[in-house]
């Protein structure tokens, strides 16, 4: 297991955000995360990278506890990930933005390491001929990339990818979820956050699926589209419509 | 080639001021001499803060103190104990460095205007308890006797070494600002600055990244400020911890360009012949500081980058070269 995720919770004053969430993630998947809105996904994430303390629960990261512990020791030890909100290093460039993620993640690349790590990941995501633009004057699509880019060059063991595919259009998704499969098979493995259900559905090995904090339920994507719990979670009470157009 | 063009920015501020330095010696004049030891006082102290404001984004209101701390140690060294200059101007290095190792661990989680105000209250503090430092001379300060330069050759022979080491000072400064601009810590420090829990995402070690850009900043303005006091021949707490110094130093680094290596060297240039030209000026003498107010409010709202960031983003020719 690269990854085991142990009965977390977190609060925010009132707000319970996570309840009692557990998983294990074995190496070489993509785990597709799902939900409505405001179910935890992304403070999921930011529980596993240490952006957050859990109040209860552990994470355990190649073997290791690492609750609690900083974003930059996870990141030095195999993590990487990218934002649902993009946050590129606006006045840097495109190829010194991905530098950073070269030299000071996983990677611990030094400047000319870095430099040939930028050149060759750029060229795998497609920004190559943007490499001297500063990262605030891209558009979405390309911030997307770019932060992809950055996480793909710090060399992760385990890559946190929050709605890449959000925003873009029919073939950029294409382009994307390309991408997404190329670094699967780079060895790295994948939790993705995603809306977009047809791509999640095609790339998952495995869904898991938050409502309100909770994990409501965990298959492959056949079991997930068939699960009740998660079309109702989605669309309400299935039977529901047909209560009231009967006049119950 | 390609390296040859990166390090074009270091070729220029190192020859700025090596031509700053070199003018006095031509005209040999002693005033001239008095005029540039002010300026590359100012290129020095304004090139050790970019290193903080402008690579990590965390703006030092009162880094005069590291000057200030810097001339009290080193001038009670040569005063009080009877140090050689050089000692004891590398003590008063250490001791700005380690205040800001300390003080650094302190207050650098505070951001934006929190980490502002707390380093004006450092510089007060620091001010406040040196003034009932009764070694330090208490709120008269310290004097040098006349009889110590005999050592360097004589009073005359002293203000020209004085002048020398500030010299090298300057271009220490700027060969250490250009490391770091150009280094994997500069890139992390840069990152910090962009965004900084972002950067910690990718893995930059935040706190001891900027404790470090906090020290690397302190540490010339403390030998400056041994220097720039050995040459004074007295200290006193309203000479070595001037709030309005600090002030100047930022409008200085956003006159020439934040961030960069030569803006801080254009803007501490531009700035003190401006201030020459308003000093004697007979119409502006008494306003000078009100002018420096009204300059970094223009800036800000016109040209937020300075001089060398505008080429930089208008030109991206410029931009490969100028750093």
């Amino acid at each position: 297991m690269i990854l085991q995720v142990q009965g977390v919770t977190k609060r925010f004053g009132g707000l319970q955000a996570l309840t009692k969430v557990t998983f294990d993630l074995p190496e070489g998947q993509i785990l597709g995360l799902i939900g409505p809105n405001g179910a935890g996904k992304t403070t999921l994430f930011n529980v596993i990278d240490g952006v957050y303390t859990p109040e209860e629960g552990r994470i355990i990261f190649l073997g290791e506890d690492v609750t609690g512990k900083k974003p930059y020791y996870l990141a030095h030890k195999g993590l990487a990930r990218t934002h649902q909100i993009v946050r590129p290093l606006n006045e840097l460039t495109v190829r010194e933005n991905i530098m950073v993620g070269a030299c000071f993640g996983h990677a611990n690349a030094d400047l000319g390491e870095a430099a040939n790590i930028a050149d060759e990941v750029m060229e795998f995501v497609g920004l190559s001929d943007k490499a001297e633009l500063l990262a605030g004057s891209l558009n979405v699509a390309q911030k997307k990339r770019l932060e992809m880019a950055r996480a793909v060059a710090a060399r992760p063991k385990l890559l946190l990818l929050d709605e890449v595919l959000a925003g873009l259009n029919p073939s950029e998704i294409a382009k994307m979820v390309d991408t997404v499969l190329a670094i699967r098979d780079r060895g790295i493995t994948i939790i993705m956050i995603e809306h977009v259900m047809s791509a999640i559905m095609n790339v998952s090995d495995r869904i898991l699926v938050l409502d309100f904090g909770k994990l409501i339920a965990e298959g492959t994507p056949e079991e997930i589209a068939q699960n009740e719990k998660v079309i109702q979670a989605y669309l309400g009470d299935p039977k529901l419509a047909e209560r009231l157009m009967q006049g119950d | 080639m390609k390296s040859l063009r990166q390090h074009t920015s270091l070729w220029l501020s190192l020859g700025a001021i090596i031509l700053i330095g070199a003018w006095p010696l031509v005209t040999g004049s002693a005033l001239s001499r008095e005029t540039m030891f002010t300026v590359l006082r100012s290129v020095a102290l304004a090139s050790s803060l970019n290193i903080l404001l402008g690579y990590t984004g965390y703006v030092s209101f009162g880094h005069v103190v590291f000057f200030g701390l810097g001339g009290y140690v080193g001038f009670y060294l040569i005063a009080a104990q009877g140090w050689n200059l050089w000692p004891a101007m590398l003590m008063g290095g250490l001791a700005a460095g380690l205040l800001a190792y300390l003080v650094g661990a302190a207050i650098l989680r505070l951001r934006g205007a929190y980490f502002a105000l707390a380093t004006i209250g450092i510089n007060e503090a620091v001010r406040a308890f040196i003034n009932n430092f009764e070694p330090f001379g208490g709120p008269t300060g310290m004097t040098l006797n006349f009889k110590l330069y005999k050592v360097y050759g004589g009073p005359g022979a002293a203000l020209q070494l004085s002048f020398y080491i500030m010299i090298g000072l300057t271009l220490l400064v700027v060969l250490l600002s250009y490391w770091v601009r150009v280094s994997k810590f500069g890139l992390g420090l840069l990152a910090i600055r962009e965004d900084e829990d972002a950067a910690e995402i990718m893995g930059v070690t935040a706190p001891s990244a900027k404790t470090w850009a906090f020290v690397l900043s302190a540490i010339i303005p403390g030998m400056i400020g041994t220097v720039f006091f050995f040459k004074n021949g007295t200290i006193e707490p309203g000479l070595a911890f001037p709030l309005h110094t600090s002030i100047e130093m930022i409008v200085m680094i956003m006159l020439g360009g934040q961030g960069t290596v030569f803006g801080p060297i254009l803007g501490a240039a531009g700035y003190e012949a401006l201030r020459d030209y308003l000093l004697v000026s007979p119409l502006f003498k008494n306003l000078q500081l009100a002018i420096s107010g009204i300059l970094l409010l223009l800036i800000v709202l016109f040209i937020p980058r300075g001089l060398v960031g505008w080429l930089r983003q208008r030109y991206a020719k410029v931009r490969r070269w100028l750093i």
